[in-house]
């Protein structure tokens, strides 16, 4: 769990590194970097977006509970609220329609030639985040607690196994999967 | 050695590997892929630089230390990452404009630009706000089964589709 490499600081900064080089490529060539596959996913038109974040959620669930139960991984399920969590996710999914790029795609976007995730989203999302550190101290006492649901992960919170909901959760997402193709979207 | 210079991927493919991608980073960095924190510490770092001691008294970069860190270095990495791919599967171009805004918009680049960094204010502060992007809830947070994840994802989708609907 605690394995001695995870404190040596340079190597984790280069494993970052690696890690992000793969994650880089396989969002380029998945085809989901690309503004217009973005927007398509949200007027329903292309269900890349879909495909790629569920086939990823699919793997590493299965992935991450196994490595988890030889005692290698640890979860870090982040806190939420209501004013936190469904306030911010709605912001970012107004501004995720107008940029039509996520913080991951932009970045990705920009590296191979798209100027407008370049000079306007990376550039946005820096003021963005500098926006956000000012507004904080007032955010954090005021709307961010209100309605906590805590760090819990769903099994916790309905008491049942997880694999018992990670088998719920792949057969239907295989279902949409097979119903996807069936249907030639 | 095709399947490197292809132009695409099956999206099934690139998910997959994401997942293992996901399944190596906890298990060698003890973290999960996630993007938006390296943004907050690129604009700490920035404000810094710019404003000196007194940006690093602001309450938010007290609690997440802006530093060229793990969450930092994945970013970096993506850029190399997607330039790889593009260039091997001859996808480098520069474009400003891209097609489905200008069918929708026209061709105007300094309005593009402008519309995109609005956007981009507002995925920053959204992402921040919920303490997390596309990857680290609606990836990295859902495949734990983090029930702050499933929410951020939905709500996600359900703002980008609405605003979507009335930009198209």
């Amino acid at each position: 769990m605690s394995l001695k490499i995870h404190s040596n600081k340079p190597v984790q900064l280069f494993f970052g590194f690696l890690i992000g080089i793969g994650f880089g490529f396989a969002l380029q060539r998945g085809g989901v970097s690309d503004f217009n596959v973005i927007v398509n996913q949200l007027l329903f038109n292309d269900f890349t977006v879909v495909k790629i974040m569920l086939s990823a959620m699919l793997v590493g669930m299965v992935g991450v509970y196994l490595l988890r139960h030889f005692g290698l991984a640890r979860l870090q399920p982040k806190p939420g609220s209501v004013g936190k969590t469904v306030v911010g996710g709605l912001i970012f999914g107004v501004g995720f329609a107008l940029l039509g790029y996520c913080p991951g795609t932009v970045v990705a976007a920009a590296a191979y030639g798209k100027m407008d995730a370049l000079f306007g989203g990376i550039l946005g999302m820096l003021v963005g985040a500098s926006i956000f550190a000012a507004l904080y101290p007032r955010l954090a006492t005021t709307i961010l607690n209100k309605g906590s649901f805590g760090n819990r992960t769903l099994p916790e919170i309905f008491n049942i196994c997880p694999w018992r909901v990670i088998l719920v959760v792949e057969v239907l997402v295989l279902g949409l999967f097979v119903w996807l193709e069936l249907n030639g979207m | 050695m095709d399947y490197l210079v292809a132009e695409t991927w099956s999206p099934y493919v690139a998910g997959a590997m994401i997942g293992l991608l996901n399944c190596i980073a906890i298990v060698i960095s003890d973290s999960f892929i996630g993007c938006s924190s390296a943004f907050s510490s690129s604009s700490g770092m920035i404000e810094k630089l710019a404003r000196g001691e007194a940006a690093s008294q602001k309450p938010y970069y007290k609690k997440f230390v802006p530093s060229i860190d793990w969450g930092w270095m994945l970013v970096a990495g993506i850029a190399v990452g997607a330039f790889l791919s593009a260039w091997l599967s001859g996808s480098l171009h520069m474009e400003c404009v891209p097609a489905l805004w200008d069918e929708r918009f026209g061709d105007s680049v300094s309005f593009r630009f402008t519309a995109a960094f609005i956007g981009g204010i507002l995925v920053a502060i959204g992402a921040r706000w919920a303490g997390g992007c596309t990857s680290g809830h609606g990836i990295s947070g859902t495949l734990q089964l983090a029930a702050s994840s499933w929410v951020a994802a939905l709500c996600f989708f359900s703002g980008g589709i609405a605003t979507a609907l009335l930009l198209y």
